[in-house]
Parts: structure tokens; sequence; C-alpha cells
């Protein structure tokens, strides 16, 4: 019988919660069938729920644990997972909480050597990162999920089982009450890096995994430094080694060092020798401040894979697809991308929209840039944790440089996680003008958000769907006006958005949402001129754009990113 | 300080190739590896004013 934990984590700053288990229908014979079932409750696990929800399929989300994350975790959220998360309507609490920032620095031998500069567009509604501990993350979203009526969330729950069937899986499902069988359509496994499914199925991950372990710990501290992140290079305490130091809500500060060569995690963690360095690196911050331990744990860089996320009626996402290094903030922010990626075509499988073999493109897709992050996270792996003596011969001979040469500061650099393109997805239309546009987002690409006013973003407009992002001139042309009316009744959900220099009234009725772009703003970034029309999947990546479309050429494109043969 | 000529790519490319290149080569042969490539660049640059500069370069700091 599993037992989880029911006495409260400790935390000197978070008050956690025990959610309590409650005795589902199926532990008393019930035995139907549910569209999506989601193991973990952890923020992509949660996330594709909330998603699926927006485009109307229900779901249940099976969580081992009664409480939110033990730890602050995964504490920064890229720009584009803030975009993820305002997509899911869910961002405010997060505003309200996070702590934005745009720049980090780093040091070696006390002098500044480099200073990271994260790209940041004025029409951009978010900055690259907002640090937010993991729980509060978890927090918010399982607040968000016990509002939707579409969303059951089930804690306590530990799958020890799996069976995988023609149309649908069956997974058996360990409680504090006993055991039970849960039939689901489709089985999300977002249950992390020691993913219990990917176990179950007899998955390997390919890739390698590097040797070299590094401590997180959070201190509470009165360091009073700005949002930025610290990163320190060979310091005297921990010689050939590295720190990093992130500033996060409620006046804690995550340290992050790595070992001595041969020291084990339980040496590393006893509170003595921690102590110790955590006064260390406070002096060498130059804030030698009292402070008071959360949380501490061990990690070790990975960059492994799974070669295939679908197996069966099972998708894998987040940590139980791929194990990333966490330089360059690749894990959660990954995830939700995966996630964003999964939840509309599993929402249209499970609604009849597409067929199945549209969840072979969230394999493609999501894999192809799991490779990429590996490749990319792989450089900054082997300057961080170098694997062999040339790699730690050459890492000590390019920070012995950084200080008089600039020309080897870019490799101290790691590059951040971004948002992929999926330019060769066979989602995207082949009969498009997308090579004739002069500048915009490429098909493949996300949407560029752009600045309307103040507080009003060309993303606040968006719904749930696809986006066809219509161009029109003072007023639209015949064909335009013809294209947007005959575009109204679609078997795929379908906003249609048009920007216009002045909107009328005429406009409000051939579009859902008109956006009024007065200085051609949009029309700019999007390199639009009057007639053109963008469409995007409903992971607001574009996959066609066009001078001047018909309905025909819409309707075939939708039919192309649905997976469907046209 | 010289002057940046290798794109950033370019750079982790040659940063990759160095540190296998050092790999290969047995321990007790490193410096010698190591002179015959600064011998080799510095023909491929071919002046001795800009070899003089790199030696200074790299024999700062090194404490």
């Amino acid at each position: 019988m599993h037992q989880p934990e029911t006495t409260p984590r400790q935390s000197i700053w978070y008050n956690y919660r025990v959610f309590p288990f409650r005795r589902p229908a199926e532990l008393d014979g019930a035995a139907g069938m549910q569209p999506v079932v989601v193991v973990g409750a952890g923020p992509i696990g949660l996330v594709t729920a909330l998603n699926l929800a927006r485009f109307g399929v229900p779901s249940v989300v099976l969580e081992a644990e009664q409480q939110v994350s033990h730890g602050s975790r995964a504490i920064v959220l890229t720009r584009r997972s803030m975009e993820i998360i305002q997509q899911a309507g869910v961002a405010a609490p997060f505003l309200a909480k996070g702590l934005p920032w745009s720049d980090g620095r780093s040091f070696y031998r006390g002098q500044e050597v480099y200073r990271m500069v994260l790209p940041h567009d004025a029409d951009d509604r978010f900055l690259p990162g907002l640090n937010l501990q993991q729980q509060y993350i978890e927090q918010y979203l399982v607040e968000a999920v016990q509002r939707s009526p579409l969303i059951e969330l089930r804690w306590g729950s530990k799958v020890v089982a799996v069976q995988q069937h023609d149309e649908h899986a069956t997974l058996r499902v360990d409680t504090p009450q006993g055991e039970y069988d849960l039939r689901a359509g489709w089985v999300v496994a977002a249950d992390g890096g020691r993913s219990a499914m990917r176990r179950l199925l007899g998955l390997r991950m390919e890739g390698r995994a590097y040797a070299g372990n590094f401590v997180i710990a959070d201190i509470r501290a009165d360091i009073g430094l700005p949002t930025q992140r610290l990163c320190y290079f060979d310091p005297e305490w921990n010689p050939g080694n590295n720190v990093l130091v992130h500033r996060q809500p409620e006046g804690i500060w995550r340290l992050d060092f790595r070992l001595p060569e041969g020291e084990t995690a339980e040496q590393a963690l006893a509170p003595a020798l921690l102590a110790e360095r955590i006064d260390k690196i406070l002096a060498m911050v130059g804030r030698p401040v009292p402070w008071e331990l959360d949380w501490a744990t061990v990690y070790s860089a990975s960059t492994l894979t799974l070669g295939e996320f679908v197996h069966g009626r099972v998708c894998f996402t987040g940590d139980a697809a791929h194990l990333l290094p966490i330089f360059g903030v690749r894990g959660a922010n990954t995830g939700l991308q995966d996630c964003e990626n999964l939840a509309w075509k599993l929402a249209f499988v499970v609604r009849g929209l597409a067929p199945p073999a549209l969840l072979a493109s969230y394999s493609s897709e999501r894999v192809a840039a799991a490779r990429e992050i590996c490749e990319e996270g792989g450089k900054s792996t082997r300057f961080m944790t170098p694997p062999s003596a040339g790699f730690r011969l050459m890492r000590d001979a390019v920070l012995s440089l950084s200080l008089e040469e600039p020309f080897v500061r870019d490799l101290l650099h790691w590059r951040t996680s971004r948002p992929h393109s999926y330019h060769h997805t066979p989602l995207n239309s082949f009969l498009d003008d997308d090579a004739q546009f002069g500048g915009g987002p490429a098909c493949g690409a996300t949407l560029q958000n752009v600045r309307l006013g103040g507080d009003d973003f060309l993303f606040d407009h968006f719904r749930s769907g696809f986006h066809l992002l219509a161009f029109a001139g003072a007023t639209p042309s015949a064909e335009q006006a013809a294209m947007l009316r005959s575009l109204r009744e679609q078997k795929a959900p379908l906003v249609r958005v048009l920007v216009a220099p002045q909107p009328t009234a005429e406009m409000a009725a051939l579009a859902d949402v008109v956006v009024a772009d007065p200085g051609g703003r949009i029309a700019g970034r999007y390199a639009a001129p009057p007639g053109a029309a963008y469409l995007a999947r409903p992971d607001l990546h574009v996959c066609a754009r066009w001078l001047a479309p018909g309905a025909a050429q819409v309707n075939q494109a939708l039919a192309t990113a649905c997976g469907r043969v046209a | 300080m010289t002057a940046k000529k290798l794109a950033p790519a370019e750079l982790e490319a040659v940063y990759d190739l160095l540190s296998e290149a050092i790999d290969a080569v047995p321990e007790a042969q490193r410096e010698l590896f190591l002179a015959k490539l600064a011998l080799v660049l510095a023909n491929m640059v071919g002046s001795p004013g800009q070899v003089a500069a790199a030696v200074k370069a790299a024999a700062a700091n090194l404490g």
C-alpha cells in the first residue's frame, strides 16, 4: 500500500500544505474510461492538464505525493515559459511574486570577465528571466487546476504498473486505501527525471551523463544585491570549480557549486562542511552576512533523451522524456515547450479533429529540440564540468586569457534556453509564400509579440486554437473579406485576428478579434503588406504565411497542420 | 589585446577540437605537442611580430 508522507515538509520560508487523498470511484468498482490521464503533478503535468482543459478535454492528474515540490528546484522561468503560462491563463500570481531579470555577471580572480545581457525586445511583455521557487510555481498551477471543472487532481496516487492496449492503456494505481485500475485513452507521462512510467515501460534514454557533482543550497540571507545571475569561476576556496548565485523571492538565495573531484554527496552535504563553504561563498560575493539554510541537494549533469516520446498510448514530456543540463535553465523551460506542443495535438486527437498520427509530429519536433539542447548544453557542460584532461586544460587556458583577451570571453557564456523553431516539420505548409516575406517570423518560428500600448500586447488578445493573423489596409479587399467570411465555420478551432490601421464596424463582422495597428507596428514586425496573413498553430508556432491567401489555401494549411492528408 | 577573428561558433569548434586533440596525445608528450602546434600556427601567421604578441598574451596571468 502506497504511504506518501503526510507531515508537511520542513522549510524556513514555505508553508507546505498536505493535500487530502480522496477515495476515487474506481476503488469501489467503477470502471469508466478517462480520455487522458496525466501522471505527475509537477509544473509540466499541471500545465498539460490546464492546456487540455483550454481545448475542452478533461483529464485526471495522478500525483504520488500529497505536497508540492520538495525544495525550490527549478527557479528560473524564461520569457517563452511565461508566454506559455500566460496562454494557459495563470500568469498573474507568477508576475506578482517572481523576480524578473535580464543580465548576469561572471567573475574570475575578482575581475568581471563577462557580462551576460540576455536579448530583450521592446515588444516583449516579459523579461528574459523570472525567478520563482518551484513550490510557488506548483502552488499557483494547483490553484488554477482546482478552479477547472475539467481537471481532477488525485493526490497520493502512484502508478505501479502499465498495460498497453490498441486503443487505450490501463494504469495500476496504488493509494493509501489500496490499488485500482484506471483505463485511459491516452496517458501523459510527466513524472519527472526519475520517471516511473519510463521504468515501467522499460525505456532507455540515449546520450551521456557527466561526472562531477554540484551542490544546490538555498539560504535566507540579507545579501542586498539586485536580481542577476552571478557566476564565479575557479574561486580560491574551490580551485578548478565554479559557483553560481541566483536571487529568489522571500529573501532566499540559491548557491550552486561544483564539488571537488572525488567528493561524495554525503560528504558535501555534511552540515559543518556545507556551512564552511556557504561562509566562503558569501565572503567571495562580498556579503559576509548571517544566513540560515533552507534546503540543499546534490545533482549531476546529463544530456540524455528518449529517442521517441510517444510509445503506444503513452506520451512522455518534460524530464520524464529527457534529462538536460541545468546550465542555461533548460529543465522546466524545455518541459513547458514540450507540453505546450503536446497539449493541443492530444486535445485535437481526443476530440476527433486530427488523426492520432498528429502525435508523431510532437515526438519528432520535440526529440529534435531535445537533441539540439543536448548538443548545445553539452558545450556549456564541458566548460563547467570538464570531462577530461584536455577539456580541463583548455578551460583553464580560456579563463586565464579572459582577464586580458576579450576574444575568448564568448566561451564563458552558455546559451540560454530559447524557443525552438520547427522549420522542417511536416505540419508546415509547403505551398505558402514563406520565402517571399522580407522579415517577420518564418514558418516554424514562434509568433513575435508586439506592444500595442502601455500594458497592452498582441498576445493578450489571443484565445485557444489556431490563429489566423490577417493584415488589412484601410479597408479589407473583397478577396480578403471573402476569405475571412468563409473561414467562420471550421472543423478545427480557428481564431480570425484582423490587424488593421483603423478598425471599422465592417471589420468586426469579419473577424473574431480585431486589433488596431494605427502606426503599422504589427505589420512592420511581421513584414506584412495589406492582404498578407500568418497561420499559427495553437502553440503559436507559424505553420504558413501568404501574401494574399484565399480560404482554400488556409484550409489546406490547417489540414496539413492537423496531420490530415489534404 | 589581440583582435577577435573567430566567430563564436568557430571559436567553440576550435575549443572542442583542441581539447580532443590534447586528450588524444599521451600526457608525457603534451608539452611537445603544444610547442609543435605553436610553431605550425606561427608559420601560418607568417609574422614574427604577431608571434611575439601572442607569446606575451599567453604568458600573462599564468600564476
